[in-house]
């Protein structure tokens, strides 16, 4: 097969992936309406005895870990949704193998491949947190961040495989990428996890009645704990994805650090997320104030992965787009 | 936040207990407002008026120490850099920032007031980092010595009751406790846990109520770890901002076969830092050979594939070696680095005055403009001529053949023949002599006549290779006689990166080590038979920071120790479905 072949059959697997993950969040939206619908109905059945012990913490902690009706068992649709992401990731890393063997190199060099490795190691961490622990309520949300990414490359920033920049000729571009991409998937998931506990913390605080499927949720401090194991991780990954781009800019350019656009918005998302941990260590920020660090946090690191790359100007211009 | 303690650190946890009743001495040190430690009441109206001046030191130092403040700043410096990404910066982007005054010259002044062109050493955002890395410092300095205290400190005494901890599980064994004990003892060791043994003697000698234990804590790595990254992050600062200025950078083209001598006259732009010492530069020569660049033509444009500088080098008295230079790859001369930047075409021309005699010659470096190297460059004639002339236009390797105007179809060189060199001519003072610097690349038209090309009623100029043409009113010729490569090079001299290579590990391991390595207490308690009854042996842990797998290591433990004993397997005495939700919760209190 020529690469031309190889690479127009990776574009149909992408779409066919997209194809399948519109599936999978319609599966799991369908997913958390019903778990509404539960909801309510447990609400109904257990008013009572949440009102009788509303005195003491702990029983209301109690109240809502016993209810295995609403928490824990997944539904029907939760379950085919999950089968579907597993189907169209596995058919999404086709998609990436094949791109890399038509441009006989690792397929990650210009943004419409960023855009694709990254959303492939998203969903990919989103698997491997499952054998963890059960987050397969952020399904909807994993998969709509996807379905928009990959869309949005595909038809907006879709460019032919091309010879890499001589500047991006280096295995520590392999690393580096690889790296901050991973990175990311954890961020994202943190993130998810983060606006959960948020929407949580306002419920158990007596707010958003109006979202019963909240009650399916885990409650706010274990979700915390969940967004803050994965965060870190993130953050590890981050730390890395920063220092392998020192050495890659030091062999490239000649200074590790010069605070070109890009190096620029690694250090702001690396702050913040040290700033996330820190929260998370000091009296009066943990809870509601940490996550929302957390949230700003994926947001810059989305902000960086499509304004900065597209319309900030620096070194880093590897979008593989015509310029000018 | 202002609680009285005997520590400058402010921090208030060192004698106090936890809620499980163990010594909280040999856990890590923590400012006063961290989230483990023991909040204080405030007592403001006994507090206050006995604030001296020490004490209002005190109190600041307390505060700049403080988790809080860590945090703020820590936040500002994220915010205090999104600027630097807005705007063009004068150290990476000088152009920008000339190009951003020419646009917009009233928020320039603005701007440029508040220091947002060059973010990073603008002194709110230095004041920024200063105050982080001075509270960073006042918060280590206490911790590590406390650190190393923990680190000599036996493990706290075995609480009297451990039902209430973590992942209690209890079994009864014939094993009398003593053996039990060393069992567990040597057990725990192995580990590596640190351990110590405590024993409570009941009524008479191992009479009821008595009980035997081992102590056992680890993961001391994790406040080591923690350490080691705050104190590497002050490493790096003082690496970047100090050593860092012994450094220089410069640039400079290399026409080919013109030797470069590493001299300061000898660059096109030469930036030291604050220690450098131009003085002792090594004097080693660079020359450039041949440049092969290799396109790859897609999707109807050309995109850069490989280049190749093929350089000779030679260092004071040494002999010419060839070396190649590549874009990834620099070259290493002692401890300077050469780096490849960009490449283009050099016009080689002969300037002659109207009597035919030479008064310029040579190559002369045109800047790409495009993908396909339309370049644009200046030559300047000071001398030799009835006036100062210059000569501004364009270069074309492979020129459009039908266009008027000069541009390249392919960044190759495909027929010298057809190159194309368009140039305007202008006459005047060309500024060269008043003894500022004058960027070489470009031409500033104040004080010069147009006297061809654009604009004007004369043509301007157009030569292929060979060509020679008379200039406008009588001033001489102008020959295109050859087309010689350029590359362009950065040349460093940074003593940091080992350094800063170094405190990136630090850093990167303190991280692993402090985010991962769990600590962890755990307790193995033997209560002995009354009148040979059989032995209850106990076991549970306690969680120091974020331990999501203590629950599970206290039951390997238990299971593990089982094996040394006779009679019942272990049994857990929590088998409650939603133990984990409780443990999770216990993590985290
Ligand atoms: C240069 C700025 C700083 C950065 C980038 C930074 C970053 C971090 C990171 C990433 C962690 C989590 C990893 C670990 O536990 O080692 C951490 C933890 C910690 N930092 Fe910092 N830090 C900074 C300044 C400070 C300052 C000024 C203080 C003193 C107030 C401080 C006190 C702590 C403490 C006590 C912890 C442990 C938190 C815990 O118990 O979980 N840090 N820091």
């Amino acid at each position: 097969m020529t690469a031309t072949t190889l690479a127009a059959y990776s574009v149909a697997a992408i779409y066919s992936a997209i194809v399948v993950y519109v599936f999978a969040f319609i599966a799991f939206a369908l997913d958390l309406s019903k778990r509404s619908a539960i909801a309510q109905a447990a609400q109904v059945s257990t008013g009572s005895t949440a009102a009788a012990s509303a005195g003491s913490t702990v029983v209301l902690e109690k109240t809502t870990t016993a209810a295995p009706s609403v928490r824990g068992r997944s539904s029907r649709y939760q379950r085919t949704a999950y089968a579907l992401v597993i189907v169209g990731w596995v058919v999404h890393l086709t998609a990436l193998v094949l791109r890399g063997l038509a441009a006989g190199r690792v397929p990650w060099a210009d943004l419409y491949e960023f855009a694709m490795t990254g959303t492939a190691i998203m969903i990919g961490v989103f698997i491997f947190i499952q054998l963890w622990r059960d987050v397969k309520f952020l399904g909807a949300y994993i998969t709509g961040i996807v379905v928009l990414l990959l869309g949005l490359a595909s038809v907006n920033f879709y460019v032919a495989v091309g010879p890499l920049n001589p500047a991006l000729q280096s295995y520590w571009l392999v690393i580096h990428v690889f790296v901050a991409t991973l990175g990311t998937g954890f961020f994202a998931i943190g993130g998810g996890l983060s606006i959960a506990q948020l929407l949580q913390a306002r419920r158990e605080a007596g707010g958003l009645k109006r979202v019963p499927l909240l009650a399916t949720f885990p409650s706010s401090e274990v979700l915390e704990n969940i967004a803050y194991r994965v965060i870190v991780i993130g953050f590890a990954f981050w730390t890395f994805t920063l220092m392998a781009g020192a050495i890659w800019a030091e062999r490239a350019w000649g200074r590790y650090w010069g605070w070109d656009t890009k190096e620029v918005w690694t250090f702001i998302i690396w702050v913040t997320f040290a700033g996330y941990i820190h929260a998370r260590a000091t009296r009066g920020w943990r809870g509601s104030r940490s996550a929302w660090l957390a949230i700003i946090g994926f947001t810059a690191v989305m902000f960086n992965f499509t304004v900065v790359n597209l319309f900030f100007k620096g070194l880093h211009a590897y979008t593989g787009l015509p310029v000018g | 936040m202002a609680s009285r303690t005997r520590s400058d650190s402010g921090s208030s946890n060192v004698d106090a207990e936890s809620a499980d009743g163990t010594s909280l001495r040999s856990d890590p040190l923590r400012p006063s407002d961290h989230i483990d430690s023991v909040e204080q009441p405030v007592d403001e109206s006994i507090a206050q008026p006995k604030l001296g001046p020490l004490g209002y030191v005190r109190f600041f130092w307390r505060q700049l120490t403080s988790m809080r403040t860590a945090l703020v700043l820590l936040l500002l410096l994220a915010v205090g850099a999104v600027p630097g990404s807005l705007v063009p910066q004068r150290s990476s982007d000088p152009n920008g920032v000339i190009q951003y005054q020419q646009q917009n010259p009233d928020t320039f002044k603005v701007l440029d007031a508040l220091g947002l062109f060059s973010t990073f050493t603008s002194p709110w955002f230095s004041a920024i980092y200063l105050l982080l890395f001075v509270s960073l410092v006042g918060c280590i300095i206490p911790r590590l010595k406390h650190h190393l205290d923990a680190l000599r400190a036996k493990p706290p005494k075995t609480p009297a009751r451990l039902e209430r901890l973590v992942g209690f599980t209890s079994t009864t064994t014939t094993t009398d406790a003593a053996a039990a004990i060393d069992d567990a003892r040597s057990l725990l060791r192995r580990q590596g846990y640190r351990v110590a043994r405590y024993d409570t003697a009941g009524r008479g000698t191992l009479g009821a109520g008595a009980s035997l234990s081992v102590s056992a804590e680890r993961g001391y790595l994790r406040e080591t770890g923690n350490l080691i990254f705050h104190i590497a992050l002050v490493g790096m600062l003082l690496t970047v901002g100090i050593f860092g200025s012994f450094g220089y950078t410069g640039q400079r083209i290399l026409v080919q076969n013109e030797a470069f001598t590493n001299a300061l006259t000898d660059y096109d732009s030469y930036n030291p830092g604050r220690f450098a010492d131009e003085n002792s530069l090594e004097p080693f020569q660079l020359r450039l050979d041949t440049f092969v660049p290799k396109y790859l033509f897609q999707d109807g444009v050309w995109e850069p594939e490989n280049f190749d500088a093929n350089l000779s080098t030679r260092v004071p008295g040494g002999s010419w070696t060839k070396q190649t230079l590549k874009v990834n790859s620099p070259l290493a001369i002692g401890d300077t680095q050469v780096y490849l930047l960009g490449n283009g075409f050099a016009p080689v021309v002969t300037v002659r005055d109207p009597s035919g005699k030479e008064v310029f010659s040579g190559a002369v470096p045109f800047i790409s403009q495009d993908a396909n190297l339309t370049s644009s460059g200046v030559i300047k004639v000071p001398d030799g001529l009835s006036k100062q002339v210059a000569f501004q236009g364009f270069f074309c390797p492979t020129p459009v053949a039908t266009s008027a105007s000069c541009t390249s179809l392919s960044p190759y060189l495909t027929d010298p023949s057809k190159a194309v060199l368009q140039l305007s001519v202008f006459t005047g003072n060309l500024g060269l002599d008043r003894g500022v610097a004058v960027n070489a690349y470009s031409l500033n038209e104040d004080g010069l006549t147009k006297i061809a090309g654009f604009k004007t009623p004369v043509a301007g100029l157009q030569l292929t290779k060979g060509q020679r043409v008379d200039l406008p009113n009588k001033l001489g010729s102008i020959e295109f006689t050859g087309i010689q490569r350029f590359v362009s090079v950065d040349i460093h001299h940074d003593p940091t990166p080992a350094f800063a290579l170094l405190f990136a590990m630090l850093i990167l391991g303190g991280l692993l080590l402090s985010l991962f390595v769990p600590r962890r207490r755990v307790w193995i308690k033997a209560l002995p038979g009354v009148d040979g009854g059989l032995t209850r042996v106990e076991y549970a842990g306690l969680a120091r920071g974020e331990d999501p797998t203590l629950e599970r290591a206290v039951a390997e433990l238990a299971a593990r120790h089982g094996q040394y004993l006779d009679g019942l397997p272990p049994e857990s005495a929590d088998s409650d479905p939603d133990d984990h939700a409780r443990a999770e919760r216990r993590i985290t209190t």
